[in-house]
């Protein structure tokens, strides 16, 4: 069963015509690429699913319930969780704070409550040992590497039980050998059945990790394949164009 | 022996000592240190209960806002303005107290008008997107132009029926002889970095200041806590000023005037970053302490007073010098 189902969405920004007619559905444990040049809908697709706009028609489900967003945090309470592209981590605070940011683990009772610093160590440790990443909960994010980072951000969707991780641009500005982490790190959360969209530029990246790659151009869907029926020249092809439809 | 990932992830990347040593505040609390045990040797009048009890009161006055700017300049923020909501807080205190009204009423007004003004600040910076400078620039004249308003631009030396309670509470010393402010001073740190280091608002606070975007998209309420933080700022000031109204026994236009700048120095000195995301409360009294050691100091050395600005002006450049070459360290 799906577990994200769009259906016909579209979205236009008064004349202009962002996202046209757009239909997929994504299943559990699923990784779907979202390819498409500067301009081609997918940002905005995907800030339809983060619940940043509301599409102008069409409808989306979550586990087959119509899924209706005002503001984005409402994304995280359906199960909805975003890795921003640039991660949107506090370099002055430690990697256990930026993981729970604005969801900090107290104690105490009623107004007496403070930060529970202990727990949320322990948590933040056990989630980057699942995460196989060597990352120290007590280190402060400035010191990390790009790959630290990223699954400083990863581990954050994991502190819930998520449905969906979106993925903007994970590995556009790191270190080659930190992208292996990243997409390790892709793998992990979709062992746990949770379903990946991977926005990215990045072909090899897309043809390693993801099952299944969406193509778009000028607001339109124009391919939707198995990753094991496409090859990069193809998806570059509809990329650009020189290829219309499949 | 191969090390394990649980070992990497269960290992501290500092020990106490080395976090100890490598914060600015450590540094000019030992400068503090070494200046009072020099002065103690260096002069008879130093290390004398009168002038020690001198010292520790002419401290709060500055610390106790510095701790209110602390949580501003973590935000990534300025407060301007405090000099002059301080003498506004002042002039609201003594003119309802000497129009008849109680001390209870008086507090209330003044703490009261610095919420007001605070929370005009913090809604204009927050929610309309002012920068803080200019709101806060603009506060500096507004506050000081109303506490001229409030009374005429005279000077208020008679508080009504409670005039003998308003001089206990800020000129007295009913615990072991240490002045009331300074009691005050004490509490208000301690609950200051209590906030800081336990409490949610805390940690959003330090958030803010290291990446506002990122707190924002993470759902950190940013707005309400930055309206927060500057009527926090507007309230220590308020407090301040009730205290010193207390103190001095009488209030004029002119309190406060300037002092927006040693509040920033005393805050920056104790290790809290313009830039926004770093800072500490028992900073913010240290820097105040290493001020008013530098100008007393000055005073029992003979030193012209003329040096003062320069000898403090050394210590700010000084002070931020610490964190520049330990910045340089890192990035190498």
């Amino acid at each position: 069963m799906a577990v994200l189902e769009l259906t016909n969405i579209s979205k236009h920004f008064g004349a202009i015509q962002a996202v046209n007619d757009v239909s997929f559905s994504i299943g559990a444990g699923q990784v779907v690429g979202l390819m498409g040049d500067n301009g081609a809908g997918k940002s905005t697709l995907v800030k339809m699913i983060a619940g940043n706009f509301r599409p102008s028609h069409g409808t989306m489900q979550l586990d087959g319930a119509e899924l209706i967003m005002h503001r984005p945090i409402e994304a995280r309470q359906h199960g909805i969780e975003i890795v921003h592209q640039d991660l949107a981590l506090c370099n002055n605070l430690t990697a256990a704070a930026n993981v729970f940011l604005g969801r900090e683990l107290r104690r105490g009772v009623g107004p007496l409550r403070v930060l529970d610093y202990k727990a949320m160590y322990r948590r933040a440790g056990e989630i980057f040992r699942e995460l196989k990443s060597e990352t120290r909960p007590r280190d402060l994010v400035r010191q990390m590497s790009g790959g630290q980072r990223q699954a400083v951000a990863i581990a954050r969707t994991m502190l819930s039980e998520a449905k969906i991780v979106l993925m903007d641009e994970p590995t556009a500005a790191i270190s080659v050998r930190q992208v292996a982490e990243v997409l390790n790190l892709i793998r992990h959360l979709r062992d746990r059945g949770i379903a990946v969209v991977l926005i990215s530029h990045r072909m090899p990246d897309v043809f390693d990790v993801a099952d299944r790659v969406i193509v778009m151009r000028r607001g339109r869907k124009v391919a939707d394949k198995q990753i094991g029926a496409s090859s990069p020249e193809e998806v570059t092809g509809l990329i650009t164009g020189a290829i219309e439809q499949v | 022996m191969a090390i394990t990932l649980d070992q990497t992830i269960g290992q501290k990347q500092q020990s106490w000592l080395a976090k100890i040593l490598g914060s600015q505040t450590f540094w000019v609390l030992i400068a503090v240190i070494l200046a009072c045990i020099f002065l103690s040797f260096a002069t008879d009048s130093f290390a004398t209960t009168k002038n020690l009890y001198n010292i520790t009161r002419n401290v709060t006055f500055v610390a106790i806002i510095a701790l209110g700017m602390t949580l501003v300049i973590i935000t990534g923020g300025i407060d301007l303005s405090v000099g002059s909501v301080l003498c506004l807080c002042s002039m609201v205190l003594a003119v309802v107290m000497h129009a008849g009204y109680s001390i209870e009423v008086g507090i209330v007004a003044s703490i009261g008008t610095a919420l007001l003004i605070g929370a005009f600040n913090g809604i204009l910076i927050a929610y309309l997107g002012f920068p803080p400078f200019v709101v806060t620039l603009g506060m500096l004249s507004i506050a000081r132009s109303l506490a001229m308003v409030a009374s005429n631009n005279t000077v208020v030396f008679e508080f009504g029926p409670d005039h003998d309670k308003l001089l206990a509470l800020g000129g007295g010393a009913w615990f072991f002889g240490i002045a009331n402010p300074v009691l005050y001073m004490i509490v208000l740190a301690l609950i200051t970095g209590f906030v800081l280091r336990w409490t949610r608002f805390g940690r959003y606070v330090f958030a803010i200041g290291g990446n506002e975007h990122a707190a924002t998209l993470t759902g950190v309420p940013v707005k309400r806590i930055k309206v927060a933080v500057y009527m926090v700022s507007a309230l220590s000031a308020g407090i301040a000023g009730i205290i010193q109204t207390g103190w001095l026994g009488a209030v004029t236009t002119n309190i406060g005037a300037g002092m927006e700048l040693q509040v920033i120095a005393a805050a920056v000195i104790g290790g809290a970053n313009l830039a926004g995301g770093a800072g500490t409360a028992f900073g913010a009294l240290i820097g105040a302490a290493l001020i008013e050691v530098i100008r007393n100091s000055l005073g029992l050395l003979g030193i012209n007073a003329f040096w003062q600005g320069t000898f403090i002006g050394g210590a700010i450049v000084f002070a931020v010098l610490f964190d520049r070459i330990r910045n340089f360290r890192q990035s190498e």
